[in-house]
């Protein structure tokens, strides 16, 4: 993956500034097995029995591999997500973990050259099954870029985007959507008075804040988010994280980040991914206090990366 | 070496002293050459329209504007004629615009890298080399002689029409692949369909650039003499068309006309003519910059 070295300075800087102690951090442990039902019935058709009161599952991978071309860039992986948690995917540059990403919601297909073999189970269902329409996947599944990457438009315009796309007309209602997205991204006190202005001339924590709105006004089920507060500065960094908080209790987030305090700070559970594998998965603590796989511990310990 | 023990103040040697001293010559002498090149340019411009407004500036007047042609095209005005190349501007944007844009979005966003893609990329690149005489005997042949159009209006914008359409594709082009990329993926991420992304994004992302090479187009549709000559310009027509299958009075033709076929025509009226023509091709390249700045305000953020 490539990373411009602008960015790599925020997060060196972020690494520098940033008050949190020492990783691993401590953190409450996470809560146990709290199953919330979604607001939204009608879209959960499985509720699994989970017998030994393991947390849902909302979306896990089979046998997943990608290819650019013909070089492999995702290997073998299979992996669970549960519902209405964290899971930070972390792992050095170029191992993989955001095409992992984008496979999850079908993006990788408008990369030309991308090939994904195996299966992605969103809800039970595979979201690579012959029939299926990415884009309804991507409704489902929503992501968040590296970059702030919004539209040239009016913030407004910005979080409307989604819902215009899927049919929502009405202004009133547009307007109810676009107050909830954007308070949902604790961004509506700094924007509620100027909805009609360019986004671009927000800053760049704000902008990131308003991508995450967007993506929230389509009514996502799964946000995936790619590295995103690699661009921003510490405390648009933190702001993004408190959020990144708030919004599990409605959504199950996947993050990937270079940033391994990020990854302590906000995470219920972690990956770390080495040249496109899976090495090793659990609660973040535990990867982060007693690592199994030696490549990990030398990874979270600075040895390489 | 470090500047540590130079100390502060002006204490540098007097060789780099000197050298600097000849850089800052240089950069007064380079910057001073391109500046006058830059003017330059602004001298052919000043020329041709101060000599048109000198020389045909008595010959603008109410009567001449909207008028028909008198005393075998000496004396009267010049209506028809502008009426003519407006009708004929219109109508070769009529055709050039949809399907140029439609043209320029699809190699920009559909079209896969294949040898076919290749090839209708040469083709514009081609078509837009041709030389416009050549375009005027094509229609000549296939839209006045086989589709039995005859010398008109229709005619001569279908001609236009093909002639600026390679200006408008590789416009349309160019604009839509400067539209971010993060721009479609977002789009995309959100659950909208690839026509929803070009239609809704990229289109509105690429509409400034895409103005610049209509406008480019109705500019040169507006001048071009030879494409219409032989399908849709009248000699002389004291009237405007009543059908699209009638001939039409156009600008650059009259002008072609005045010059070379009418004995002793006051060279007042020549000028006059050509004024007209240049003012309505500035004034529509001036209408074009003010849309596309005032897009790319409503826009935001400065650059887009």
């Amino acid at each position: 993956m490539s990373r411009d070295p602008s960015s790599e300075a925020a997060e060196a800087a972020s690494l520098q500034v940033t008050p949190a102690g020492p990783h691993p951090t401590p953190r409450p442990a996470p809560p146990k097995v709290v199953v919330r039902p979604r607001p939204e019935p009608g879209r959960t058709p499985r509720r699994a029995p989970a017998p030994e009161a393991a947390a849902e599952i909302k979306i896990r991978t089979e046998a997943l591999s990608v290819w650019y071309g013909s070089m492999p860039a995702i290997k073998d992986v299979t992996i669970s997500f549960e519902r209405n948690r964290i899971t930070a995917l972390i792992g050095p540059s170029g191992c993989g973990k955001s095409t992992f990403l984008r496979a999850l919601n079908r993006m990788n297909e408008v990369i030309p050259g991308t090939r994904t073999k195996g299966r992605v189970f969103l809800d039970g269902k595979d979201i690579y099954a012959p029939g299926v329409d990415p884009v309804e996947v991507r409704r489902r599944v929503g992501m968040v870029f590296q970059r702030p990457n919004p539209f040239p438009f009016s913030i407004f315009d910005n979080v409307a985007y989604g819902p215009r796309r899927h049919g929502v007309t009405s202004t009133s209602e547009l307007y109810a959507i676009v107050e909830r997205s954007l308070k949902e991204a604790a961004l509506w006190d700094e924007v509620s008075d100027r909805l009609r202005s360019p986004a671009l001339n927000l800053s760049g924590g704000q902008q990131q804040r308003l991508c995450i709105a967007r993506a929230l006004a389509v009514r996502p089920e799964v946000l995936l988010m790619d590295e995103p507060a690699s661009a921003l500065d510490p405390v648009a960094t933190g702001r993004i994280e408190d959020l990144m908080n708030e919004l599990k209790k409605n959504y199950t987030i996947i993050i990937v980040t270079h940033n391994m305090q990020q990854a302590g700070r906000v995470s219920d559970r972690t990956g770390f991914f080495l040249h496109g594998e899976l090495v090793e998965y659990g609660p973040t603590e535990e990867m982060f206090t007693r690592p199994k796989d030696p490549r990990t511990e030398a990874y979270i310990t600075g040895r390489f990366g | 070496m470090t500047g540590a023990h130079l100390g502060p103040g002006p204490f540098l040697p007097a060789a780099i002293r000197r050298q600097m001293a000849a850089k800052r010559q240089h950069e007064k002498v380079a910057f001073g050459v391109l500046w006058l090149l830059a003017l330059l340019l602004l001298v052919p411009l000043v020329g041709i329209v101060g000599y048109l407004v000198v020389g045909g500036l008595p010959a603008i007047s109410w009567e001449f504007l909207t008028q028909g042609p008198k005393d075998m095209m000496r004396s009267g005005g010049i209506f028809p004629a502008i009426a003519g190349t407006l009708l004929l501007v219109l109508g070769s944007s009529l055709v050039a615009v949809p399907l140029g844009v439609a043209g320029g979005l699809y190699l920009s966003e559909y079209a896969r890298p294949t040898l076919f893609t290749r090839l209708v990329r040469l083709a514009v690149v081609n078509l837009a080399g041709v030389p416009s005489v050549v375009y005027g005997l094509f229609g000549l042949s296939l839209f006045v002689f086989f589709l039995k159009m005859g010398v008109s209006v229709m005619a001569g914008s279908l001609t236009l029409g093909l002639m600026v359409l390679p200006v408008v594709i590789a416009a349309t082009e160019e604009a839509a692949r400067n539209v971010p990329q993060s721009h479609r993926h977002a789009s995309l991420a959100l659950g909208a369909t690839k026509w929803h992304t070009v239609r809704h994004v990229v289109l509105p992302g690429a509409m400034p650039g895409i103005l610049t090479g209509i406008i480019l187009a109705v500019s040169r549709a507006a001048g071009e003499t030879a494409p219409i000559m032989f399908t849709a310009a009248a000699f002389f027509l004291p009237r405007l068309p009543q059908s699209p299958f009638d001939p039409v009075m156009a600008l650059p033709y009259h002008l072609y006309v005045l010059s070379t076929e009418v004995a002793q025509a006051d060279p007042k009226v020549r000028l006059g003519t050509a004024l007209v023509l240049v003012t309505l091709v500035l004034a529509s390249n001036l209408v074009a910059i003010i849309l596309r700045s005032r897009m790319r305000a409503r826009l935001g953020g400065g650059g887009v």
